[in-house]
């Protein structure tokens, strides 16, 4: 039976990608038991959303005990990019940049209803894009308006669990379209 | 610092037909918008306004009265004293007004930032250009314009 036949939260680390191969499941668990306990983000925030996601990494809730652990500057060093606030078609090529620049595995947490969908600015604008999965492949989708920092660490621990299902074996699906040539607008 | 009575006797020295509003929290003079030019200028160089400080320039569009506005904001630093005046533009086609770009450097920003917005184009600017949206788009229009239309990019609600 594979993962993708169960697309809920409570599957993801009992289906591993692999299937359950007895090998391949212990190496993927030590190597996901690395990665999923040190992602680290990218520190980028476009507006309010970025106000919670610095709550969430200081003190009082200090999401640095749930492995991740320290913003980086520059998208290189980063695991995982948190897209907190609006993002705009001035904003989109700039957040598409950061996202190919960062070495693999990478992740993105669309955080609150702008990153979501738009949220507030869904209606009667000419400048906000509806969604950051426009522009970049989403991981986790975190609710809220903006959301609290308990919310962001519950998000973060989704991917977590997320992340301990993946196998070095299996081809990402990103992996696979790129292996097929140029994507549809490259050519 | 000047009273808004002062202030008004001065600006009315230099456009007659001026009318204040005095509701807001600053002292506001719709002034003819031919005559901008001349009457920044005036309290610009007058000993007792010195208005030296322009702090916030912005375009309102009033798409029934088929009207364009440009508001200047100005401040004294050494008086301290603020007026708001309001050059109402009687058209919404090629709307054009006179720039301020040689009396508050501070001007040129703001101004292409009004003419990229709402299509307002200020006359001797030194610099005329679009100032964020040719990014976006090569005819993105004036999207601040109340009666803007982009069919792909909006959800009408």
């Amino acid at each position: 039976m594979k993962q993708t036949d169960f697309l809920d939260n409570e599957t993801l680390e009992l289906l591993k990608q692999t299937g359950g191969s007895v090998m391949m499941t212990t190496i993927d668990d030590i190597v996901n038991w690395g990665r999923s306990n040190s992602i680290w983000p990218l520190t980028f925030a476009t507006s309010c959303c970025g106000i919670e996601m610095m709550a969430a990494g200081a003190s009082r809730h200090d999401f640095a005990r749930f492995g991740i652990e320290v913003y980086r500057a520059t998208p290189r060093q980063a695991d995982v990019i948190v897209v907190a606030g609006t993002i705009v078609r001035k904003m989109a090529p700039v957040l598409k940049r950061l996202y190919d620049q960062m070495a693999d595995p990478k992740y993105v947490i669309a955080m609150g209803a702008c990153a979501v969908s738009g949220g507030p600015f869904f209606y009667n604008t000419y400048s906000v894009i509806r969604g950051v999965e426009h522009v970049i492949p989403v991981d986790v989708y975190i609710p809220g308006c903006p959301p609290r920092p308990e919310a962001l660490l519950y998000g973060v621990m989704q991917l977590q669990r997320k992340i301990k299902g993946e196998s070095l074996t299996v081809q990402k699906d990103w992996e696979k379209a790129l292996s097929e040539g140029p994507l549809p607008h490259e050519k | 610092m000047m009273n808004n009575e002062a202030l008004k006797s001065k600006i009315q020295a230099l456009a007659s037909d001026t009318e204040f509003v005095e509701t807001g929290q600053y002292l506001t003079a719709s002034v003819p918008y031919r005559k901008i030019h001349a009457i920044c200028k005036g309290l610009k160089e007058g000993a007792d306004t010195a208005f030296d400080y322009l702090f916030n320039l912005t375009g309102i569009d009033y798409l029934e009265k088929n009207q364009m506005a440009v508001i200047y904001h100005l401040e004294s630093t050494e008086f301290h004293h603020i007026v708001v005046l309001k050059a109402i533009i009687p058209t919404r086609e090629n709307p054009e007004i006179e720039s301020l770009c040689d009396l508050y450097a501070g001007a040129n920003f703001h101004e292409r930032e009004v003419y990229d917005f709402f299509g307002i184009n200020f006359k001797n600017h030194p610099d005329m250009r679009r100032m964020f949206l040719d990014e976006i788009s090569d005819n993105i229009g004036h999207p601040f314009r109340k009666d803007y239309v982009d069919e792909v990019n909006i959800i009408e609600r």
